[in-house]
């Protein structure tokens, strides 16, 4: 039986990642997310783990990218400032798939912004902040023990799926403090393995039948090849139009072909739903409540949760849009979510925004406002 | 003929290489294979990492398991694998540009944390992979494209930013002093620590032609002329200085690896190995 | 007397092997490749082979009983 602790949510993302396994992490101090950094300090020497503080934000994903391909399960942490600057070897972590995690806890920007404060401003920036087309997996906590669990989450999707896994948190679930119930142990996708040898004529890009590589790790005696080019089944750069429409397409479908097994909603209030608030992370705690508040009202409101931020949860908002009349979006920006849930509703449902990006978290009583706005009871 | 035993370090069907007629970045990867050998590192267990650039193409010729990272970033990524796998020998390949330029900051934080790695720098003095511009290491008064007037900045010395850094092994060779810069490069390998070698190349393409210097064998004509072994250097006089340069182990000391550093410290914080 | 490999297929002719060949056996043809010209003369220094970037060109010194 494990024992219940206080614990914050950064403390629960390093506990989580060394139960998933990982086993290596290298960082740089930023705020929000330091204490991610300072726990694997503490926690990773006692568990024949690697930390280390490296010189600036790009040197520790590299450094994380190094390590994953020596066999390591590698993470490293960051809020946005230092998620920008680690932009250029995201890509190459998509494109030489090499499995990682990425935890982002998310401060108000742009710029240094407002460093303590919380903001859900990255959405866009984790998705689309490399150059070039490559999928992206997120996935987003909205408390303590789901910190836990997604970082768990996002270090086995690394390895199934070989790519860097963003944890896309925010300054409210990372310096939250709740009593925890953590698990004895948690179930770990393995690093994939070659099956054959390079006699057999072994390619370590060679996509196994899930599309995905099974990459040899350096020092297993395969002398593969790795490289931020584009490459075909060996490796190698190839200049060719075929290899690399090959190669773009093979990223994408590889994460595309699972469909929503791994774009995770959770759904509340929703089966008489004439209305629909949809957030993630830390200000889904609040919608939740202003939706119980709503309810006692007797407004027919609900709450989507996404879990999975990325790959984005087109269906789940498609099927949403189809039930209820109007959605909202709560979110920490001055709208980002919003764009996208507004795109997957192909306008079957009213889409309108209730953001914020003044340093503070929204509050039940702002977005009970908003929805009995959208409800029609104004007062 | 007797095949050349370096031949084995070279992937079968990759050569010819990419680079230029007289470039010489094929002697410096020529030295590498030699101080492997000599040094009898395994092919199975030696990982080549290597920048973005015409001399971090140098890793995809090898037979080994290689890296071919990011502009820049090769320190970073090798100092990730060594730890992860301490059991593995790790080479880095970088030229200038990726080193001291946009690799600055790795390059003087790895001098300080003092992995064990072995980074040879080809220093071609210009950037050539995009036709020839500027780089930290392009001498002043020089032409390149960027600086059509001539260069106006002074150049580093990369071997005095490392040995200031803290680097437990540095030295500097040519290409035309193929063997002497193949010895500076085992001595990197059997140093535990942070070993920096710097490699003149010679870049009749995009350096050479624009300042004149004539074809890939008179550059290296002048390496052979003006390189000056360091006993010889220290004996010469300021006025006999000019326009030469030394060659040879500059710096050795004993500083503990990060690596034996981090045994410790696993040791002082009770964890199991 | 000494045997001469090239591999022509890595040669770029860039004139390294032929401007250190202390005896002036070596020449680039008009189509860029090395060729050993005047092998008799070769005293087998070896510079040709170590200074070439390309591992294009091998020099073998035969003894005197191979030679035969």
């Amino acid at each position: 039986m494990s024992k219940a602790r206080l614990m914050q949510g950064n403390e629960a993302c390093a506990e989580g990642a060394i139960a998933a396994g990982v086993n290596f992490f290298a960082g740089y101090p930023i705020t929000p997310s330091t204490e991610i950094a300072e726990s694997m300090a503490k926690l990773l020497p006692k568990k024949d783990g690697t930390f280390l503080q490296m010189e600036d934000e790009i040197a520790s994903f590299g450094a994380v990218l190094g390590a994953s391909l020596a066999g390591a399960k590698a993470m490293d942490a960051t809020s946005g400032p230092g998620f920008s600057l680690k932009q250029e070897l995201i890509g190459y972590g998509a494109c030489a798939e090499i499995p990682c995690v990425l935890v982002d806890v998310q401060r108000v920007g742009p710029s240094t912004g407002q460093p303590t404060a919380p903001s859900q401003g990255d959405i866009m920036q984790v998705r689309w902040g490399t150059h070039g087309d490559h999928p992206v997996i997120a996935l987003s906590p909205w408390s303590v023990r789901e910190t836990f669990d997604l970082t768990v989450r996002a270090v086995n999707y690394s390895e199934r799926f070989r790519t860097p896994v963003i944890l896309l948190m925010d300054e409210m679930v990372g310096h939250l403090r709740e009593r925890v119930e953590l698990p004895e142990s948690v179930e770990v996708y393995p690093r994939r393995r070659p099956h054959e040898s390079r006699a057999e004529g072994y390619e370590p890009y060679r996509p196994a039948s899930d599309g995905v590589p099974d990459t040899a790790d350096f020092g297993q005696g395969y002398h593969i090849h790795v490289t931020g080019l584009i490459h075909d089944g060996t490796g190698f750069p190839a200049g060719s139009p075929t290899v690399t429409r090959d190669d773009i397409r093979r990223l994408h479908k590889k994460i595309e072909r699972v469909g929503e097994e791994i774009i995770h909603v959770e759904e509340s209030f929703l089966e008489d739903a004439r209305f629909a608030v949809v957030a993630m992370g830390g200000t889904a705690r609040t919608a939740y409540e202003a939706v119980r508040e709503a309810r006692k009202e007797g407004i027919p409101v609900g709450l989507l949760r996404l879990i999975t931020v990325w790959p984005f949860a087109d269906a789940a908002l498609l099927r949403l849009a189809e039930r209820v009349d109007s959605i909202l979006v709560a979110e920490l920006s001055y709208g980002q979510l919003v764009r996208e849930v507004d795109r997957a509703v192909h306008g079957k449902a009213r889409v309108e925004l209730c953001g914020k990006y003044d340093m503070t978290s929204l509050t039940p009583a702002e977005i009970l406002a908003n929805i009995r706005k959208l409800a029609g009871r104004d007062a | 003929m007797m095949e050349r035993s370096y031949e084995k370090y070279f992937r079968e069907g990759r050569l010819p290489h990419i680079w230029c007629p007289g470039c010489g970045n094929g002697l410096a990867m020529k030295a590498i294979v030699m101080a492997i050998e000599e040094k009898g590192l395994p092919q199975d267990e030696t990982v080549i990492v290597s920048g973005i650039g015409c001399s971090s193409r140098a890793s995809g010729y090898m037979d080994f398991d290689t890296l071919h990272t990011a502009h820049g970033r090769a320190i970073p990524f090798a100092t990730g694998i060594k730890l992860a796998n301490p059991r593995l020998h790790v080479i880095v390949i970088t030229g200038d540009g990726d080193c001291t330029a946009i690799g600055g900051n790795h390059f003087i934080h790895g001098c300080r944390r003092n992995v064990d790695l072995t980074v040879i720098m080809f220093n071609n003095e210009i950037y050539g992979m995009t036709g020839g511009q500027g780089s930290p290491t392009t001498p002043l008064d020089r032409l390149t494209t960027t600086a059509p007037y001539g260069t106006s900045v002074r150049p580093f010395d990369a071997c005095h930013i490392a040995m200031a850094a803290g680097a437990t092994y540095v030295g500097r060779s040519t290409a035309y002093h193929v063997r002497h810069l193949a010895k500076l490069i085992g001595e990197g390998i059997d140093n535990k620590g942070f070993s920096f070698i710097e490699a003149y190349v010679q870049c009749p393409t995009a350096y050479g032609r624009k300042n004149r210097l004539g074809s890939g064998a008179d550059m290296m004509k002048h390496m052979r002329d003006s390189a000056v072994m360091l006993s010889a250097w220290e004996k010469l006089p300021a006025d006999k200085r000019q326009g030469k340069f030394p060659i040879g182990c500059f710096l050795k000391r004993e500083v503990e690896d990060f690596n034996t550093s981090y045994e410790e410290l696993v040791d002082r914080a009770g964890g199991v190995r | 007397m000494s045997v001469f490999t090239i591999r022509e297929e890595r040669c770029k002719g860039c004139g390294i092997c032929v401007a250190f060949c202390p005896k002036n056996v070596l020449e680039v043809d008009a189509l860029s490749k090395v060729h050993a010209v005047r092998p008799e003369d070769c005293i087998g220094c070896g510079q040709c082979e170590l200074l070439c970037p390309d591992f294009a060109i091998f020099v073998d010194k035969m003894d005197r009983e191979a030679a035969k």
